[in-house]
């Protein structure tokens, strides 16, 4: 199909999309959550590489199915392509980025350097974290700056967007349009106090977050029941992270290894059950995601599959999340297919055009 | 959010046991916690005061006022010269008390008497996502986590709720510097300023 899509702009699929009332960037993301519509987004395997084509290709693994993709900085404390730089490359082929930033590599000056350079270049959505310690990564003689925390991060990034300054009060000639995202970990303790941090990353100027990897649903209920006792719902789209688990070995792996992931015994019981344990971790995440999507004030899903991309697609389509709406995918455009139809024309077929014969032809 | 490698020997092995095999052997080997560690003792003290947080906060607010009562005299010496003593002090008593890295912008009151600068990440707004199950830190194991700490502190405090209140980021410049004495003469500039504005109302 050649034709506009919706939530695209018609002058270059690279160009931020016409400021609506009420929201506060010109992304596709805001406009799909405040729609009403459920949302998917996912998160892109940086590469270790110099190579655009490595990103553009991971990322065309999502076409269609996605409707933001996270560009992660540097998670786990491990080196890879910057999050500046993967949203570069993405904006400019018309993705949606989320653009990740960590307060553990960069002080407050980079920051807000990196925002409006992000900004500029036409990411429409940050998302703020602290980020893991150094000591989780391949380098842990690094000097861990965490000069801001998330919460001063949204701060930082919200006074930039509604007052125009940067955190000194210096005046910002345009300043930044953001959607402005966090995330949540409803599974780690002090669970009591997790909704309360929810409200203090509002209260900072989330507009939406990302969950940490849900295996537990009745614990993920549990706090949303909080949430939504406190009024926070309506104040923040939340998005509930799932992710297909490779194998129980994999899934105690994460257990004992990764600080912050809660997987239950049950879980690994039913991968440990299973014929095919790949197939069973794709199919309780297509569960999982078949129970979250029912609790009320859960706004959309963040598939986090990592090395595991190929199944996002699958993952969202057999959940039927999306009810059969698809994201904006890049099609070729009306005007591309002219250029490319007479470029072909001029490069594969043998003849000697005259200006006369051109005359011809033209009339 | 976080990477994952399954590795095939064994269930323990993380990127940094990778890291710590391939460091060059060595008879001297200083104990595997980070370096903000080991410039500190154990942590029986810190919880000590967490666990009598509403008693400290009570001690705290007389301590303020007796503080702000002498601000004539802190004046009339000049803040400039009482601040070496008093952030010797200060420095000594609260590092005794909750492991204090003089940050110069005291929140204790607002974090459950659990000091948020002996954080590994020094987050100053509460506990990231990677508190351990058990509630110890992410990147100490063997450390419970400050702001778990923080949360329970809280709970038994009269104006517990303040851990609600969104911190400003750290002013690195003020490190070193006494926050009592700040507060004091912040405290006492405003009482002024207030007086002055009830004088020309009145």
């Amino acid at each position: 199909m050649i034709g506009r899509q919706r939530d695209e702009n018609p002058a270059g699929i690279h160009l931020p999309l016409d400021p609506l009332p009420g929201h506060t960037s010109r992304g596709r993301l805001e406009r799909v959550l405040r729609r009403g519509e459920f949302a998917v987004t996912t998160e892109l395997n940086p590469p270790d590489s110099a190579d655009p084509e490595d990103v553009y290709n991971r990322a065309k693994i999502f076409d269609g199915w996605v409707d933001a993709i996270n560009a992660v900085d540097a998670s786990g404390a491990n080196c890879h392509m910057s999050s500046v730089g993967i949203c570069a490359l993405l904006t400019r082929m018309g993705y949606a980025p989320i653009m990740q930033i960590a307060c553990r590599d960069k002080n407050r000056i980079a920051i807000q350097g990196d925002v409006l350079g992000g900004a500029a270049m036409g990411v429409a959505n940050m998302l703020c974290l602290t980020g893991d310690g150094v000591q989780a990564g391949d380098q842990p003689g690094a000097k861990p700056v965490f000069d801001l925390d998330c919460m001063s991060l949204l701060e930082t990034c919200r006074i930039m967007r509604d007052n125009g300054k940067f955190l000194s009060g210096r005046k910002l000639t345009t300043p930044p349009q953001l959607f402005l995202g966090a995330a949540i970990n409803p599974f780690a303790p002090p669970i009591d106090f997790r909704p309360h941090r929810l409200g203090k990353k509002i209260a900072s100027g989330a507009q939406f977050v990302q969950s940490q990897y849900c295996f537990d649903v009745p614990m993920f209920r549990a706090y949303m029941q909080k949430v939504r006792d406190l009024g926070y719902t309506e104040q923040c789209f939340i998005l509930c992270g799932v992710g297909p688990l490779a194998s129980a070995k994999t899934a105690k792996w994460i257990r004992s290894n990764v600080p912050g992931i809660h997987i239950p015994d049950s879980v690994i019981k039913r991968l440990e059950g299973a014929q095919d344990q790949k197939k069973e971790g794709k199919q309780l995440c297509i569960d999982i995601i078949n129970e979250v999507k029912e609790t009320p004030g859960v706004s959309g899903v963040h598939v986090m599959a990592y090395r595991q991309e190929e199944y996002v697609a699958e993952i969202v389509d057999e959940s039927g999340v999306l009810k059969g709406r698809q994201p904006w995918k890049r099609e070729i455009r009306r005007d591309d297919q002219l250029v490319a139809d007479r470029l072909d024309h001029i490069l594969h077929d043998e003849i000697t055009e005259t200006q006369v014969d051109m005359v011809k032809t033209a009339h | 959010m976080s990477e994952t490698t399954p590795a095939k020997d064994g269930p323990t092995v993380t990127q940094a046991t990778l890291n710590k095999k391939a460091a060059p052997k060595s008879d001297y080997k200083p104990a595997d916690v980070s370096p903000q560690r080991r410039v500190q003792r154990s942590f029986a003290v810190r919880l000590w005061s967490v666990r009598h947080s509403k008693l400290l906060e009570w001690f705290y607010a007389k301590f303020a006022d007796t503080f702000l009562l002498l601000h004539p005299l802190w004046k009339g010496l000049g803040y400039n010269r009482v601040e070496g003593p008093i952030k010797f002090v200060e420095k000594r008593v609260k590092g005794f008390m909750f492991d204090c890295r003089m940050c110069g912008q005291c929140i204790l009151s607002s974090t459950g008497m659990s000091c948020p600068m002996n954080c590994p990440k020094q987050l100053r707004n509460g506990p990231c996502g990677g508190v351990r199950a058990n509630g110890n830190c992410e990147v100490e194991p063997d450390m419970p986590c400050v702001w778990v700490k923080a949360w329970e502190g809280s709970q038994n405090m009269v104006h517990g709720d303040r851990i609600l209140t969104v911190q400003k980021p750290v002013d690195q410049s003020l490190r070193e510097t006494s926050a009592w004495l700040r507060v004091t003469a912040q405290a006492a500039a405003a009482r002024e300023a207030a007086a002055t504005k009830t004088g020309a109302s009145a």
